[in-house]
C-alpha cells in the first residue's frame, strides 16, 4: 500500500476534459514538483489533492481510505497570493491553527496557553527567519517574507501532505531560490509529503525527489478541450541529463502553442 | 514647455483648497445678494433672510428658553433626532452584520435568505410608513422602524457582498488550519468585515437622515425634521436655512467620526492591507 494511490483518475468539466487516466503510487515523506504548460490540470489536480475539486472518475486515496470531499488540516497550502490573514500580526497569523486546534469554539487562546503556544510560533517564526517581522501587518512585509510566513503558518500545523500553488511564481530569482533552499529544510525536518506546481522547469528538475510533467499528447485540432492532460514524465529527480530537459521543454511549448492558437 | 493633457495636471495644496472653496464662496455671494436686493425692497421679506435675521432666529432657538416649554429648541430637536438616528442605524448595522456575514459565508443560508434580503431591499420604505404608524404608533419606535427598514436590507447586500469579495484562497487557507465553520466566521470573516461595516454605514447614513426627516415631518412633537416642517406654516426660512446648515454639519461630523473610528480600529485595512 502506497501513502497516496491514484488510479484511472479523470477530472471532467461537463464536455471538457481536464485530466485523462492518471495512474500514480505517491510514498510518504516525497517531494514532488509538478510542471506543465497552462491549463494542463496541474493546478486542478492539486486542487483534488486539497480537497477543493472532487475527481469525476477513478480513485484518489490517501492511506486507502478516499480524500476528505473538503480541506482539512492534514493537508496544507500555500497559493501564490492571499494565503495569509491581512488582518493578524505576523506571529497571530502563525499562532492562528494552534488556537483553531485548541479552542473550537473561540478560537483564541489566552495567558498560559497562549505563552505556551507562542513558544512553537516563536521557534517556526526563528526558522523562516521572521523572528524580527514578528509584529509586523503582513501589508508591510515584501512578497517573499509573505510566503515564508504562509509556508510557516502550514508547516507549524504537521500536515501530512504540504500542497504548493506556484508559491514562488511573483518573486525575484534571487529571492527564489532563498525559499528553495528554506522549504528543502522544513522538508527534510518534517518528512511532509510535498507537491509543488511550478511554471519552471528549471525549478522543477532541482527541488524534491520526484518530477511530474503534465502534457497532452492528443490535440484535436477542432475541439481544443476534447481531451485532457496526463503525466507524460514521472522523473526521479538528479537521475536525469540535460537533453531530457530539453526534451520536455520542447514537447510543452509546442502544447502551449496549439492550446493558445 | 509643452502643454500638459488635462488629465496630467494636478493642483497644488493651496490651490486645492482655494478650488474647493470657491463654489461656496460664490454660492453664499449669490445668495448675499439676492437676499439683500429682496430685503432693500420689502425688509420684512421673509424668503431669502440675511445674515441678521438667520443669527436672531438661532439666537432664539439656541441659546434661550422656549416661552411655552422652557427647553432650548434647538439643542432639544437635535438630541430626539440623533437618539433616533442613532438608534435606527445603530441596530440596522447590526442586523445586517450578522445577516449578511450568514449570507456571504453559508451557501444554504444564502439560498434561503437572499432572496428575501433582495425583494425586502426593493420595498420603497417611504411607502409603507403609513403601516409603520399603523403598527407601531406614531411614538419613537415607528421611526427608527423606519430607518432599520429603509437601511439594514442594503445594507445586509453589501456585507454578504464584501464577505464574498474576500479571497477564496483564504477560505481555503482557514480550513486547512483545521477550522470548523463558526471559527472561519469568528476568526476571519467577522474581523475583516467589520471596517468594511463602517464604510456601509457612513454610505447609509444619507438614507438614513431622509428617513428620519420624513418620518418627523409627519408625525413628531420634537426633532430637527419636525421643526422644519413646523416653521414652514409660517414661511420662517431664519430657522429652516440654519437647521439645514447644521442638519449637514452633524452629517459631516458623524461621517468623520466613522472615518477616524476605522482608522483608528483596523490600521491594517487602511494601510491597504487587504
Amino acid at each position: 500500500m502506497s501513502f497516496i494511490t491514484i488510479k484511472n483518475l479523470w477530472k471532467e468539466y461537463g464536455k471538457q476534459v481536464v485530466l485523462e487516466n492518471l495512474n500514480l503510487e505517491i510514498e510518504q515523506g516525497e517531494f514532488c514538483t509538478l510542471v506543465g504548460a497552462s491549463g494542463c490540470g496541474k493546478s486542478t489536480f492539486l486542487k483534488m489533492l486539497l480537497g477543493q475539486e472532487q475527481p469525476s472518475r477513478g480513485t484518489l486515496n490517501l492511506e486507502d481510505e478516499p480524500f476528505p470531499p473538503q480541506p482539512d488540516r492534514n493537508r496544507g497550502i500555500v497559493f501564490q497570493r492571499y494565503s495569509v490573514f491581512p488582518h493578524l500580526s505576523v506571529r497571530d497569523n502563525v499562532l492562528m491553527g494552534l488556537e483553531l486546534e485548541q479552542r473550537p469554539i473561540l478560537g483564541k487562546l489566552f495567558g498560559k496557553p497562549r505563552r505556551e503556544a507562542l513558544v512553537k510560533v516563536d521557534a517556526m517564526l526563528e526558522a523562516v527567519g521572521l523572528t524580527g517581522a514578528a509584529n509586523k501587518w503582513p501589508h508591510e512585509l515584501s512578497g517573499g517574507m509573505q510566503q515564508r510566513l504562509a509556508i510557516a503558518q502550514s508547516f507549524l500545523m504537521k500536515p501530512r501532505v504540504l500542497l504548493l500553488d506556484e508559491p514562488f511564481g511573483a518573486l525575484d530569482p534571487g529571492i527564489r531560490n532563498d525559499m528553495h533552499q528554506l522549504l528543502l529544510r522544513l522538508w527534510k525536518e518534517t518528512d511532509t509529503t510535498i507537491f509543488m506546481v511550478t511554471h519552471d522547469l528549471h525549478e522543477g528538475f532541482r527541488l524534491g525527489t520526484r518530477l511530474l510533467v503534465f502534457d497532452k499528447v492528443r490535440h484535436d485540432p477542432h475541439d481544443p478541450q476534447a481531451f485532457g492532460a496526463t503525466i507524460t514524465y514521472d522523473l526521479p529527480i538528479g537521475k536525469t541529463d540535460d537533453g531530457l530537459l530539453e526534451d520536455i521543454q520542447t514537447n510543452l511549448s509546442k502544447t502551449a502553442r496549439i492550446q493558445a492558437a | 514647455m509643452s502643454s500638459m493633457r488635462l488629465i496630467n495636471r494636478h493642483p497644488g495644496r493651496f490651490s486645492a483648497i482655494a478650488l474647493g472653496l470657491i463654489p461656496f464662496v460664490i454660492l453664499i455671494l449669490i445668495y448675499g445678494m439676492a437676499s439683500h436686493e429682496r430685503l432693500a425692497e420689502n425688509p420684512n421679506d421673509k424668503l431669502l433672510p440675511g445674515l441678521e435675521q438667520m443669527t436672531a432666529a438661532v439666537e432664539r432657538m439656541a441659546f434661550q428658553e422656549d416661552k411655552r416649554s422652557g427647553n432650548y429648541l434647538m439643542w432639544e430637536d437635535t438630541v430626539a433626532s440623533l437618539e433616533r438616528l442613532g438608534m435606527g442605524i445603530g441596530i440596522a448595522a447590526l442586523m445586517a452584520l450578522v445577516v449578511g456575514i450568514l449570507n456571504g459565508t453559508l451557501p444554504l443560508f444564502r439560498a434561503n435568505m437572499a432572496p428575501l434580503v433582495s425583494a425586502a431591499s426593493m420595498v420603497p420604505p417611504l411607502a409603507i410608513l403609513p403601516i409603520l404608524f399603523i403598527v407601531f404608533g406614531l411614538g419613537e419606535l415607528s421611526k427608527v422602524m423606519l430607518i432599520v427598514i429603509g437601511t439594514a436590507p442594503v445594507m445586509m447586500r453589501d456585507v454578504a457582498q464584501r464577505v464574498r469579495e474576500l479571497p477564496q484562497e483564504q477560505f481555503i487557507k482557514i480550513q486547512t488550519l483545521g477550522a470548523n465553520s463558526w471559527q472561519v466566521i469568528n476568526r476571519m470573516v467577522l474581523p475583516q468585515i467589520l471596517p468594511r461595516l463602517i464604510d456601509t454605514m457612513r454610505l447609509s447614513l444619507g438614507p438614513a437622515w431622509l428617513f428620519l426627516i420624513a418620518a418627523e415631518a409627519i408625525a413628531s412633537t420634537e426633532g430637527l425634521g419636525y421643526r422644519i416642517f413646523l416653521v414652514r406654516r409660517y414661511l420662517a426660512m431664519d430657522v429652516i436655512l440654519p437647521y439645514v446648515i447644521w442638519i449637514t454639519i452633524l452629517a459631516i461630523i458623524i461621517d468623520q467620526c466613522l472615518r477616524l473610528t476605522n482608522r483608528k480600529l483596523f490600521p491594517w485595512y487602511n494601510a491597504g492591507g487587504h
